[in-house]
């Protein structure tokens, strides 16, 4: 049984479909990110995997239970974070967890022992009786996160968790997800970094509604079908400029002091030694760049347009 | 040598007894993007602020487009652009009526504010959207517009605050190649993020910890000196050294954190 298995989903709103015939499925025990820009759509299906929206069209079972039917047995199998702090600014953090062990009606005898756990991996210990909105972003984060765990949820969905954390705080998030996944909980999480992708097990790529690839981030960084070379150089514009005139480049990018280049075919040493003639010794370095998921990711936008 | 755009010296500011910025030496070039990045609470915001004629230094001295922050931090403001993610743009207003609205703010004529909005929808591709609503622009164009509006009065630096988190990476190289003509016009460009990747379209980066520079250089260089493979990477290991030095000022003291 696949942990949350999407069907042909479809969500429209006035007309406009946000979330546009996925079909996806997120094994057990997996750390599965939804990789896509703002407006992709990625919130929707979130809110629609967490029974807080109707589907228009498809079907989506979380452990084989349906999102329209166990609405409150899959709320009970899900802990989810959403994109917005939605928790109480006035209570302490201490009393925010507490409100949120009532509201899932975690027993007494379960309670301190979850409190405790929650608060060792967090650190959140010492900050116990601060009010939630007197907490750092980072700390938000964590007690949000913390408020989503509180049942012992067997799926974890969080929706853009790390937007906005400087990049400290964002590495240390991303070891809780996998300390918590240790502990045998399956974790979706959707980000608009694409840098994030790298830490997951597996990736859906999402855009405009649609899933554009889905796979280990490895296997989809192995499909970039270019070859891609940095180049460094005296002039970086005009290398650019030079670069992106010969007919065998498909795309250039020009990033602080080097040059992205995008091949159609493999340069050979000689169209290198040609280059480095013809570009009048602009032409310092070069080396093969592994393709990032951006790069990636443009690809696969590129193919459906 | 290139024209130095932004200069400090030793330029402290303190908040009581906070030190927010202490003792930081830098120069920018004319047509450089200068990358400004750092955790929560570096003292990015409290510097950014100060080069915008927005907050006077405690000490030190600091030149912006050669004017001087404490005493012509007016001039200061009329010769600079900001844009921010969170678009300062007037949703309800259209594409046209924002750059209408904002050619107002920076006192330009009417026959200034036309050339500039005909020039806003030619070179970012706008024209389409003149009267479309703000609200209702894909977001990569609301970038490119608030963009437009922050440059409607020929800045000489302009200031971006995480201009291109969330966008599409369509959009973010589209936005990121419309800076490079802007800088290659002669526009210094100040980013501030804490999105790594906007790191790597960076001249030079500029980091900062508790006040500090604690690294200032090409993105290339950093990355080989510290053998890594991105600025991400970088970033973080440079970070964790400087808040190791911290806990542990000597080898054998107690950690108090744990």
């Amino acid at each position: 049984m696949k942990v949350i298995e999407i069907t042909d989903y479809c969500k429209r709103y006035d007309g406009v479909a946000a979330v546009e015939g996925v079909t996806l499925k997120v094994e057990y025990g997996e750390l599965f990110g939804l990789i896509g820009p703002d407006g992709a759509g990625k919130t929707t299906l979130l809110r629609a995997i967490c029974t807080l929206l109707t589907p228009d069209e498809g079907k989506i079972l979380v452990m084989g239970k349906d999102v329209t039917q166990s609405i409150m047995d899959i709320r009970s199998l899900v802990g989810y974070m959403p994109q917005r702090f939605s928790l109480y600014q006035d209570l302490s953090v201490e009393q925010n967890l507490r409100f949120f062990a009532d509201l899932f009606g975690v027993t007494e005898g379960k309670r301190e022992r979850r409190l405790l756990q929650l608060f060792e991996f967090s650190r959140l210990a010492p900050f116990k009786k601060r009010k939630a909105g007197e907490l750092s972003g980072g700390m938000k984060q964590k007690l949000s996160l913390s408020c989503a765990l509180i049942h012992t949820p067997e799926i974890l969905v969080l929706d853009e968790p790390t937007y906005g954390v400087d990049p400290i705080s964002r590495q240390e998030f991303w070891e809780i997800l996998r300390s918590i996944q240790k502990e045998k909980t399956t974790i979706l999480v959707s980000t608009a970094y694409m840098d994030e992708a790298d830490l997951c097990d597996r990736v859906a790529l999402m855009h405009q509604g649609k899933i554009t690839m889905v796979g280990t981030p490895e296997k989809i960084k192995a499909s970039f079908h270019y070859h891609l070379y940095r180049l460094e150089g005296k002039d970086v514009r005009f290398l650019r400029d030079f670069f992106q005139k010969l007919p065998s480049v498909r795309s250039t990018q020009l990033f602080g002091d080097t040059v992205h280049v995008s091949f159609c075919k493999k340069p050979a040493l000689s169209d290198w030694k040609n280059w480095q003639r013809d570009s009048r010794g602009n032409l310092k370095r070069w080396a093969s760049q592994p393709p990032s998921m951006e790069d990636v990711f443009m690809e696969s936008t590129e193919k459906e347009r | 040598m290139p024209e130095i755009s932004v200069k400090t010296e030793n330029l402290v500011r303190n908040f009581g007894s906070f030190v927010a910025v202490n003792q930081v030496n830098i120069e920018v070039y004319q047509k450089e993007i200068f990358g400004f990045l750092g955790a929560n609470g570096a003292g990015k915001t409290t510097m950014i602020r100060m080069l915008c004629g927005l907050l006077k230094p405690s000490s030190g001295k600091a030149t912006v487009g050669g004017l001087d922050v404490y005493r012509q931090s007016e001039q200061i403001k009329r010769s600079i652009g900001y844009m921010s993610q969170k678009f300062s743009l007037y949703e309800d207003l259209t594409v046209e009526e924002n750059i209408n609205f904002y050619g107002g703010i920076y006192d330009l004529n009417q026959k200034r504010i036309q050339k500039k909005r005909d020039e806003i929808f030619f070179s970012l591709g706008m024209g389409d959207y003149a009267r479309t609503l703000t609200y209702d622009l894909p977001l990569g164009f609301k970038q490119r517009l608030a963009l437009g509006c922050a440059l409607l009065h020929d800045p000489r630096i302009l200031f971006l605050d995480e201009p291109t988190s969330g966008v599409d990476p369509k959009a973010r190289r589209d936005f990121w190649e419309i800076i490079h003509q802007t800088v290659a016009l002669g526009t210094t460009i100040f980013v501030t993020t804490h999105f790594m990747e906007e790191a790597e379209y960076c001249h030079r980066v500029f980091i900062m910890d508790a006040g500090k520079i604690i690294a200032l250089d090409t993105p290339t260089k950093l990355k080989n000196r510290y053998k890594k493979k991105s600025m991400q990477e970088v970033f973080v290991t440079l970070v964790e050294k400087q808040q190791e030095k911290k806990t542990n000022p000597m080898p054998d003291s107690n950690d108090k954190m744990s």
